[in-house]
Parts: C-alpha cells; sequence; structure tokens
C-alpha cells in the first residue's frame, strides 16, 4: 500500500467550502527516462484519481508522465451532509488504491 | 506564485533573467535529457482531441506557476476558473498542455457544480523552459484559456 | 555535474569559483548563517511550510509507523523502549553525531537507528538509503523540528570534528575544489542559474526534486564530492561522520527543519 496524506476538515457548517488536498507516494516514472544500465525505464504512472462523497463522483483527474513524482492534487467541496470521502487512484501495473475520509457538518 | 493572465507574454522575463546572470549559459546548455525525446503528440492535436473544433478564447482562467523553475522534475502548478459552479452556470472540465515534455499532455481534471469554487493545485514535470496552457470546458459548451511561461532552470551540481 | 558530449568542459565551468579564491577559507560567522531554506523560491517553501503539502512527510508518516512496529516478531518496537517519539526523541537529532561508547567513535543518527536495532532489537541493520532507514530518521528528527542544532560539547568529538573540518577546507579530485571554497566562500553567489547556498545541514533527511525522493546528508555529500570529481566515500564511512560532525557545529544554531525540501 502506498502511503498518502489526505487533508480536510473534520467538521464543516452546511455551505463551507472545503478544500481538499492529497498527496500519495508514487514514482510516476514516465517511461521516457533511462535507468542506470542506459535502456528506458518502463512507464509506471498513477494514470487517474477520483474523489467521491457518499459514492457520488465529485471530482476526477486524469494523470500522464507530466505529474510530479508523489502526485498531489487539491480541489474544492462544498459541505451540504455528514458523510464519507473515498479517495482512488488507479495507475500502471495494476495499481489501486482507495482510502476514506470523514466530515461531520452542522 | 506570479500569474499570467492570457495574451501576457514572458519574454520580457526571460531576457532580463538571461542578462541578469551569465551562469545561465550554463543552464541552457544543461537540458534535461528529457528535452531530447521525439513528442508522441503535438500540442494542437491534443487540444483539438480535448476541445473539437470548437474556438477557445483568452480569458476566465488563470494559470500559476513560478516563472523560474528550479527544478523541471516538481511545479507547482495551480488553476482557477472564474465561475459560479452553480448546476446552470460551470465547468465541466480543465485540460493543461505543454509544448515540450515528450507528451503534450499535463493533467485533464473534472469538476462538478458542488465544487463551489474552480480552483485545482496540481504539481507537474517540465523537461524544458515552455509555456503551458489550461483550457477550461464550460457547461455551456464554450471554451476559455490561459497561458504562463516557465523558464526552467537546472542545479548546478547534479548527481552523477 | 553531469558529462555529456558537446557540453563545456566543467573544469572552465567552475573556473569563475577558482578565480580570487583566499587560500585559508574563513568559516560563516554564526550571525552569517542562513539555511539553504531562505534561498528558495516562494513556492519550495510553501510546499516545505504546508505539512500537507509537503512530500517529506509521508516519508515521517513511514517512519511514525516503524517507530511503533516490532522489526520481527516477539521484538520490542522502538516505542517499547523510547515510548512517545514526540517526548522521548524532541530534541536528539539537533544533538547528532555523537559518541557511542559501545564502539568507541561518533555516530550519526542512522548509525544510532541501526545500533539499536542490532544491540536491543535483534534485527538486521537497515541499509543506508533504504527507504525505511530514510523514514525512521526522518520521522525522529522531525521530532526536534524548529530547535537549534546543538552539537555535543563531547571532548571524544574532538578529534573527529577536527578531521571533519580538514576534509571539508581541503582540496580534492580532479578540479581541485574544497567543499569550503562553494560553501564558505562563495555562498549566495552563482554556479549556472542556481545559488551557492551555505551547505548548511539543516532538514536531513530531506526531500530533493532533484531526487524525486528522500535522501540522507551523506547522499548529499557524495553528490558533492563527484561533483567534485571526488572519489566519494562509501556509506557509513567515518569520514562522512567527521564531516558531519563539522557541519553541525558549523551550522549552529540553526534550526532543524527535517523533513526539508530542497530543489
Amino acid at each position: 500500500m502506498a502511503r498518502t496524506l489526505i487533508n480536510l476538515p473534520k467538521t464543516a457548517r452546511a455551505g463551507d467550502v472545503i478544500t481538499i488536498k492529497t498527496l500519495i507516494s508514487h514514482p510516476m516514472e514516465t517511461g521516457f527516462r533511462p535507468g542506470a544500465d542506459g535502456r528506458i525505464l518502463p512507464r509506471n504512472i498513477v494514470t487517474e484519481f477520483v474523489c467521491r462523497f457518499e459514492g457520488e463522483e465529485i471530482f476526477r483527474a486524469e494523470l500522464f508522465p507530466a505529474s510530479a513524482a508523489n502526485p498531489y492534487l487539491t480541489f474544492t467541496w462544498v459541505a451540504t451532509a455528514s458523510g464519507r470521502f473515498t479517495f482512488t487512484w488507479r495507475g500502471d501495473d495494476g495499481f489501486d488504491q482507495t482510502e476514506s475520509a470523514p466530515i461531520a457538518v452542522a | 506564485m506570479r500569474t499570467m493572465k492570457p495574451g501576457r507574454s514572458g519574454t520580457v522575463d526571460r531576457r532580463r533573467v538571461l542578462a541578469g546572470t551569465a551562469g545561465s549559459v550554463l543552464a541552457l546548455a544543461l537540458r534535461p535529457a528529457a528535452a531530447a525525446q521525439p513528442r508522441t503528440e503535438t500540442t494542437e492535436s491534443a487540444i483539438r482531441r480535448f476541445a473539437g473544433d470548437n474556438p477557445i478564447r483568452p480569458g476566465r482562467v488563470s494559470l500559476d506557476l513560478p516563472p523560474l523553475v528550479e527544478n523541471g522534475n516538481t511545479v507547482p502548478l495551480s488553476i482557477s476558473v472564474e465561475s459560479p459552479m452553480t448546476q446552470a452556470d460551470h465547468v465541466r472540465r480543465i485540460g493543461v498542455f505543454n509544448e515540450r515534455n515528450p507528451q503534450p499532455n499535463v493533467v485533464t481534471l473534472h469538476l462538478r457544480p458542488g465544487a463551489g469554487r474552480a480552483q485545482v493545485a496540481t504539481r507537474i514535470r517540465l523537461a524544458d523552459t515552455q509555456r503551458i496552457t489550461a483550457i477550461a470546458e464550460m457547461s455551456d459548451g464554450t471554451y476559455w484559456s490561459a497561458s504562463a511561461d516557465a523558464i526552467v532552470t537546472l542545479a548546478a551540481c547534479l548527481e552523477g | 555535474m553531469p558529462r555529456r558530449p558537446g557540453l563545456p568542459p566543467p573544469a572552465a565551468v567552475l573556473a569563475l569559483l577558482l578565480v580570487g579564491a583566499p587560500a585559508g577559507a574563513e568559516p560563516i560567522a554564526p550571525a552569517d548563517r542562513r539555511s539553504g531554506f531562505d534561498q528558495m523560491g516562494p513556492e519550495i517553501q510553501a510546499m516545505q511550510r504546508d505539512e500537507t503539502a509537503n512530500p517529506g512527510m509521508l516519508a515521517v508518516a513511514d517512519g511514525a509507523e516503524l517507530w511503533a512496529t516490532p522489526p520481527a516478531p516477539g521484538r520490542q518496537p522502538c516505542a517499547g523502549c523510547h515510548g512517545e517519539a514526540a517526548v522521548g526523541m524532541r530534541g536528539v537529532a539537533a544533538r547528532y553525531p555523537a559518541w557511542d561508547a559501545r564502539t568507541g567513535r561518533p555516530i550519526d543518527l542512522q548509525d544510532r537507528v541501526n545500533a539499536c536495532r542490532r544491540t536491543h532489537q535483534g534485527a538486521d541493520p537497515l541499509a543506508y538509503e533504504s527507504p525505511d532507514l530514510l523514514a525512521l530518521t526522518a520521522f525522529v528528527a522531525a521530532q526536534s523540528r524548529g530547535m537549534p542544532i546543538a552539537p555535543p560539547d563531547d571532548p571524544r568529538l574532538g578529534a573527529a570534528r577536527a578531521e571533519g573540518r580538514a576534509l571539508f577546507e581541503a582540496r580534492q579530485g580532479q578540479l581541485g575544489l574544497s567543499c569550503a571554497i562553494c560553501h564558505d566562500d562563495h555562498w549566495g553567489r552563482r554556479l549556472g542559474a542556481a545559488v551557492i547556498p551555505q551547505g548548511q545541514p539543516t532538514g536531513y533527511p530531506l526531500y530533493r526534486l532533484e531526487w524525486q525522493g528522500m535522501g540522507s546528508l551523506q547522499r548529499r555529500l557524495r553528490n558533492c564530492l563527484t561533483g567534485m570529481r571526488a572519489e566519494p566515500f562509501a556509506y557509513g564511512a567515518p569520514d562522512y561522520v567527521a564531516l558531519e560532525l563539522y557541519l553541525a557545529t558549523r551550522a549552529a544554531p540553526l534550526p532543524l527543519e527535517t523533513p526539508a525540501v530542497r530543489p
């Protein structure tokens, strides 16, 4: 499992615009770079990130080799109800990881 | 962070930087190897795959990235689009494109009306000094864009 | 620096540094000591400052897990002896390298981690620059973040510290450069497009954008040595610990920043 850091407020008032920050440990090997032996290292990147709130997709990113190592994404959402965000990263070599974080909305 | 509004050119900055440091000649000579890679697709073609034949107008999009990039491996990029983000009027997608990486796509972002703001940040790779373009697709089917130039310098002492 | 066909010879580039370099370098006075943080652009400074954006925090989080996990079934985790790192490890990294009575020599923080593994945890030492060793040292060092570097006033360290200073000031390698020529005499000036830092080890292990990952101070010192066209010492060599000892003295009382971010 890749290490992830997910940051969002634990609580919010209904109508607040919250910022969600995500970071995941991943080499994002471009497929264009030679290794120590001079041969091109095979591409190994995260190709897709999806954030869902209570199962509904709220943000999605398609990633390419031009994303930096350890992909970092921040985006916003209007807090309307308490519930759970899930974060899914998918990529080359079957990479597939999902994390989640709750929010309490008053 | 510097905000480049559409239409503004980065060439003045570039000239000042080159004149200001004789050592920049060295930086220009030491382009990262990735710049030598053949491109998989032109920027224009990638943009057309994103926007079809629709007109793309400058405006409504702001693109922030450092004007002088200390290391092209990790370049902070943030994008915002003027939009109320309501059901009736929101940003559907933002496509980001480069000119000189091996592949023209940087990232494609899909937004929903409930986002409150059209504001995202990420970190990208720049193989070389180049212009980055962000294009927003609105819910009414119009396309808006902004570009910013980044000068990629290279550390004097690389691991080797 | 990379060697590629068609580039100007490195010696010509570095001639800039050699011109007018005084023979006897003076160390930087305490009031003039500056972290490399101060010379970075605001975007990378922000990346380091924001814990939720700093990619080095991924390693710190790994380290926190390793701290609490037994290295093998039935063995004590680090936390078994040391408890809460936030309490027990606060200030420790600011005092390293330190004297190790068991081996009768100075050791740095990563050697301390491995000594603990061998002596108290019955575990194999972690390889230099392995993700686990970087994560554990980053986690321990992060407990001292914001504290001034405070090298121990231990007379047994004197000989190694003097050896470190001699290494720092000695011309070496095919280019005949010393660490001091760049980092004592020409800090703040430019080498290529980059501003020469003072070379203060305030944030190790750190996340270097060039590496696209974490690395130790020894890895950085190896970079410098190969850049000078000198033969780098092997990881773990006493020469590095001597250099680290001198560098700590030379950096005090700058605050620790682990995990720092550098270009």
